[in-house]
């Protein structure tokens, strides 16, 4: 069902990941050892949840820069919530977050669709507009450790069968969206309108509604994010996760996901999500400055675009039998 | 514009007596500013029965098909199915009423996959609400089984060729139990063997009791398959009946009329010395050995079917596309043009036939657009000078016999015919040498027609080297004064004077090699 | 048949040249609007504060505008021509460290704005030549590049900073060349002259426009599309370049995170000048009076005390709104006319 040329771009990628962890296990051993492996995974939890959100965004051919400023205000409010009632259960929390990050969401595909405004000037806007309103409810105050109750900060650390749940919960992201994105419907209708909206109409299928369901997934999606990132950091500002958004298209981008909309791949998003993860976290055990990774993300995503694009050269009409039959 | 009724005669009108027809269309008119696309046609199609529906390009075909799909709503006129009256609003609802069409650019995905293809939209469901993937799968093998398609349902579409495009295009009309199925030149662009295979299946639908629509150029396979046939000129129904009871010359008259009800030019041809010279042009795909010259004051027509190459062609002389291989001569001097504004300081122009993509600027106002290629002209040190373009706009569209409201209105507020006016005039203030004319006439309306066509004979009688791209015949025969015919990529026949017919033109297009009768 | 009917009318003799004159045009235009929205937010200002009026406290909210407004002319003409570039603030941090690199090595001011400038411009046409000589989408390439520039910068300086600029240096973002006006306030001006000349007087500026509208007609009217985009890339950095002077020299000092998020308050000047984000129309006196709007905004806020972070909701409202009213007026227009 994959397509073969994504599934070969996705190995390359995967086999640039193994040759990373490669090269820096020969020096550093212990990067590749398991346990280090899986706190890789665990820090890069959030980004893989959020790539898998703007996955489903960008497949429609819209973009959402607004899901750090979702996941940072919706970060402050579960968390002033919690100040205000600490006996209030970490699954109704959960339920909070991901019902306040949809409804973000929700005004982002209405403004798309209703308005049929420009995805990137909608989440432009939003994305301040988010990032604004955390400061008027906070009053540009911090919310610390102590004044979050146990229960709330412990739940994303907790550990299950030997990870912890904020890993758990990436996981689950995955699965719900490899049923989602290849088993369902609106999946399939995802990449229906970002390939080719023209015939999506024909089809039958609704090009605004797909796309505001996009936009509803993936502000659920940073919602959720939001209590996970403020509960194991344990710390609430207005500045959390600053310029997130774009190391979350980075992601995207590096794991094949055509910014033209129609193409791309849950596997692809998770190893894009992975590269910057291991990178991120092997330059300083490999004794490169951190202030290395910005500019390593950066070349990737320059890579991984031109690499796409001559992958995807459109070819010309053929009109020539002989022609036809040499293709 | 005149009655066409006069082709009728030797044809049996009109449905024959025997089974009644599953989907019958009555007096459907469909209009758009400035054309009337379809006047009162009527169309039946029977159930087990293969309907060709002949008419030159522009004669309202595709009007039609979008009709039947749900695409356009039609002014006036009834469509009725198995006797009772229907509408299709949507697309959808077109689908949903029995009515498939295979278009001759396919429409459908090309990331997903072959069984995606078929299904979007209706895949067989789990319990949970999910895509039966299995299912489908099997379901889409069943399919492509039964049209003899060797497919894989996994593939991506876009491995696939043309061919196979157009089967999993056909499987998905079986997927939704259609009734009626259109086939919108389903041969186009296929191989010989293809096309057998094509024949075939459209066997197969006629045994499954599909009523099918069969949209096509090419007589040899008109008479081949078809079992009645409908003929469109100018957006009227001028002529239906029993394929069995009329021959290829009948159809032909039919199609092209048997008076041209156009008025052309009076022209005295009167072409001077050699000024452009095109020979072995080559591209790896669109077309090969293209080989001609062109006289001043000289109009030499190009037909072919649609898909034939002459586009290709001519974007190729313009510079737009790169030759593999070739040389183009200007008054015996070699040009070389890489790029469209190496074509045009040649003194070489296209008018393309894609207005609303290539030509108009749409969103720019009309004098904006006339002053464009000129603008070297009109300003000083690249400063602009309004008042110049504005004098040059004035002019040229005066010349044209323009009708806008202003010279600064949007040129996308103008109706085909006049933004045409506004793109040629864009063209002639850079005072060419050669023009190429795209399907100069597409789509616009009557005025319009006998306007363009009226200036390219002045533009003759001026000295120019015109070229025109044309697949209407009759305006291929009053205007030109020598036709190539290129058919698959090549030059396939160059008429002129007295061998220039509407016959030889269809024949050689087509590649009907003997006159049968 | 009707529309044929109804133009006919006007047929067969000459065509006038306008339809409306200019100045019917400019009281119907986006430009005016926003010039009464600039009107009424120094009215609220100056009743709002009593600092508001006093001439030098108008001429540093200067300074809230005149930096991001020069990148924000050749944004427009980028975004006009259907491209856009999402780097420029990190040009600006590139730019600058390359200036307080050279600081270290001794540079002079002159060879200090010829570096910048240089940076800029290759950076500028790093971004063009992926854009135009790949075919890749601007969007994308500058979200890449936006972190490969100020990834250079962070590799270079880390958690340090460049200072120690020459005195003279400070002038392009602290010098006055006449009583309140300030060298910037004079930058601005000039620019925004030179580049209003540029996009509505020359052929290059409308070759801009024939892009945004129609790329694929205009390479068929012979335009050289790659060419002109590629400038207008090179363009871009040089205006980033320039305005990295400025901040740089206004600042006294250079870290990594200078001008960070620029680029979304440049393209949002841009937007709210009534340049279509889609590309093929808008004015540079538009995104003049928008430059004022965001500086008037910004420094009347701050007067009463009203953190930056507030601020950004209203520009973000504005922006949204801006092109929301229209479109939704219209929509309300359609309805009733069924």
């Amino acid at each position: 069902m994959i397509p073969s040329l994504i599934k070969s771009r996705e190995g390359i990628l995967a086999a640039a990941i193994l040759a990373l962890l490669l090269v820096i296990s020969t020096r550093f051993p212990a990067f590749a050892a398991p346990k280090n492996l899986a706190n890789v995974f665990n820090d890069t939890a959030p980004l893989i949840i959020l790539a898998l959100g703007q996955m489903a965004v960008i497949l429609t051919r819209c973009i959402d820069l607004s899901v750090a400023a979702n996941l940072a205000l919706t970060g402050m409010v579960v968390a002033m919530l919690n100040t205000a009632m600490p006996d209030l259960p970490v699954p109704m929390i959960l339920l909070i977050a991901i019902g306040f990050g949809t409804l973000m969401g929700l005004v982002n595909g209405l403004l798309v669709w209703k308005l049929d405004i420009p995805p990137i000037v909608v989440t432009l806007g939003t994305m301040t507009i988010y990032r604004g309103i955390i400061f008027v409810i906070s009053g540009g105050e911090w919310i610390n450790a102590h004044e979050m109750s146990p229960a709330f900060k412990a739940f994303p650390r907790e550990v299950i069968l030997g990870l912890p749940v904020l890993s758990w919960m990436a996981i689950l992201v995955v699965v719900g969206f490899i049923i989602l994105v290849g088993r369902s419907p609106l999946g399939r209708a995802f990449y229906a309108v970002g390939g080719n909206p023209h015939a999506a109409v024909y089809t039958g299928i609704n090009v605004g509604r797909t796309q505001c369901a996009a936009f509803i997934l993936s502000g659920a999606l940073a919602g959720l994010t939001g209590y996970l990132w403020v509960a194991r950091y344990a710390v609430a500002y207005v500045d959390i996760a600053g310029g997130f958004e774009l190391e979350v298209v980075a992601a995207c981008v590096i794991g094949g996901i055509s910014i033209a909309g129609g193409i791309g791949s849950v596997g692809g998003a998770l190893l894009g999500a992975l590269f910057l993860g291991i990178v991120k976290n092997a330059l300083p055990v490999v004794n490169i400055s951190p202030f290395w990774q910005l500019a390593i993300s950066g070349s990737a995503i320059i890579i991984a675009v031109a690499f796409n694009a001559t992958s995807n050269r459109t070819k010309g009409r053929v009109i020539l039998k002989k022609a036809e039959h040499a293709l | 514009m005149l009655a066409n009724s006069q082709g009728i005669d030797n044809v049996h009108a009109h449905a024959t007596q025997g089974a009644a027809p599953v989907l019958s269309l009555e007096g459907i008119s469909k209009s758009f500013p400035g054309v009337k696309a379809l006047s009162e046609v009527a169309l039946d199609l029977y159930p087990g029965e293969v309907t060709a529906l002949v008419g030159e390009n522009g004669a309202g075909k595709s009007t039609i098909v979008k009709v039947l799909t749900g695409i356009y709503q039609p002014d006036g006129g009834r469509i009725s199915i198995n006797g009772q009256p229907v509408s299709f609003p949507t697309a959808l609802d077109a689908g949903k009423a029995g009515v498939t069409a295979i278009h001759q650019e396919t429409v459908l995905f090309d990331d997903l996959s072959v069984a995606e293809n078929i299904f979007i939209g209706h895949a067989p469901k789990t319990r949970f609400g999910l895509i039966d993937r299995a299912a489908m799968l099997r379901k889409a093998k069943d399919l492509l089984d039964r049209i003899g398609a060797q497919i894989d349902p996994k593939v991506t579409l876009k491995d696939l060729g043309i061919a196979n495009k157009h089967l999993v295009a056909i499987a998905r009309a079986l997927s939704i139990d259609a009734k009626i199925v259109i086939m919108d030149e389903p041969t186009a662009s296929l191989s010989h063997k293809e096309i057998e295979e094509t024949y075939e299946l459209v066997e197969r639908l006629k045994a499954e009791g599909k009523a099918i629509l069969f949209i096509s150029h090419k007589f040899d396979e008109i008479f081949r398959i078809a079992d009645r046939f409908t003929v469109f000129r100018d957006g009227q129904m001028v002529g239906a009946g029993k394929i069995s009871d009329v021959t290829e010359q009948d159809l032909v008259r039919l199609m092209v009329g048997r008076s041209i009800d156009q008025v052309f030019p009076e022209r005295s041809s009167n072409p001077g010395e050699e000024l452009f010279k095109v020979a072995g042009y080559c591209h790896p795909t669109e077309f090969e050995d293209i080989g001609f010259s062109l006289r001043r004051g000289e109009i030499l027509g190009f037909y072919g079917l649609v898909g034939a190459g002459r586009s290709e062609v001519m974007q190729a002389l313009f510079g737009v596309t790169k030759p593999s291989k070739g040389a183009i001569r200007i008054d015996g001097e070699i040009a070389v043009i890489r790029s469209p504004d190496e074509a045009i300081s040649h003194g070489i122009v296209y008018v393309p036939e894609d207005r609303g993509r290539q030509g108009a600027i749409k969103g720019l106002p009309i004098f904006q657009n006339v002053s464009l290629p000129s603008l070297k002209k009109t300003s000083k040190n690249g400063f602009l000078r309004l008042a110049e373009e504005f004098k040059l706009a004035r002019d040229y569209t005066q010349r044209l016999d323009l009708r806008a409201a202003a010279l600064d209105q949007d040129i996308g507020e103008l109706s085909g015919g006049n933004q045409q006016k506004v793109v040629i005039a864009k063209w002639l203030a850079t005072q060419p040498r050669v023009i190429i004319l795209d399907e100069p006439t597409k789509g616009i309306d009557i005025g319009s027609k006998a306007a363009v066509h009226e200036f390219m004979a002045e533009l003759a009688a001026e000295g120019l080297a015109v070229i025109m791209v044309s697949s209407e015949i009759p305006e291929i025969l009053g205007m030109s004064d020598r036709v190539i015919v290129m058919r698959e990529g090549r030059i396939a026949a160059e008429f002129e004077g007295g061998d220039l017919t509407p016959e030889h033109l269809v024949r050689a297009a087509a590649g009907i090699s003997e006159v049968k009768s | 048949m009707s529309l044929a009917s109804s133009t006919s009318q006007v047929s067969g003799r000459q065509i006038p040249d306008r339809l409306r004159s200019p100045l019917q045009r400019f009281l119907t235009s986006w430009e005016l609007l926003l010039l009464g929205v600039a009107v009424a937010v120094f009215i609220i200002n100056s009743f709002a504060s009593p600092y508001f009026l006093d001439p030098w406290n108008l001429s540093d909210a200067t300074f809230n505008f005149t930096e991001k407004a020069l990148i924000a002319f050749a944004m427009a003409l980028l975004i006009i021509s259907g491209e856009i570039d999402l780097s420029v603030a990190s040009i600006i941090a590139l730019v600058s460290t390359a200036m307080g690199f050279a600081v270290q090595l001794g540079a002079d001011t002159s060879i200090l704005v010829l570096i910048g400038l240089g940076v800029g411009l290759a950076c500028g046409a790093f971004n063009g030549f992926l854009v135009t000589g790949f075919g890749l989408p601007s969007i994308v390439v500058t979200i890449g590049t936006m972190s490969l520039f100020r990834g250079i910068s962070y590799i270079v300086l880390g958690d340090k900073a460049y200072t120690g600029y020459p005195s003279d240096f400070a002038f392009f973002g602290q010098g006055y060349v006449w009583w309140v006006i300030s060298f910037e306030l004079v930058l601005f001006a000039v620019m925004a002259i030179l580049f209003a000349i540029l996009l509505h007087r020359t052929n290059f500026g409308r070759a801009v426009y024939v892009i945004g509208n129609n790329p694929v007609g205009a390479l068929f009217s012979g335009i050289r599309v790659s060419r002109v985009k590629f400038t207008l890339f090179l363009l871009t950095g040089l205006m980033s370049a320039v305005a990295a002077i400025c901040l740089t020299s206004r600042l006294g000092a250079t870290r990594p995170s200078i001008a960070f998020g620029w680029e979304l308050e440049v393209v949002t000047m841009v937007v709210l000048g009534g340049i279509s984000i889609l590309g093929g129309s808008g004015t540079i006196p538009g995104v003049v009076i928008a430059a004022f709007v965001m500086g008037m905004v910004t420094f009347g806020f701050g007067l009463l005390n009203v953190p930056g972070i507030v601020m950004s909701i209203f520009i973000g409202l504005l922006l949204i709104a801006v092109i929301a009213l229209p479109r939704i007026a219209r929509q309300l227009l359609a309805r009733r006319r069924t």
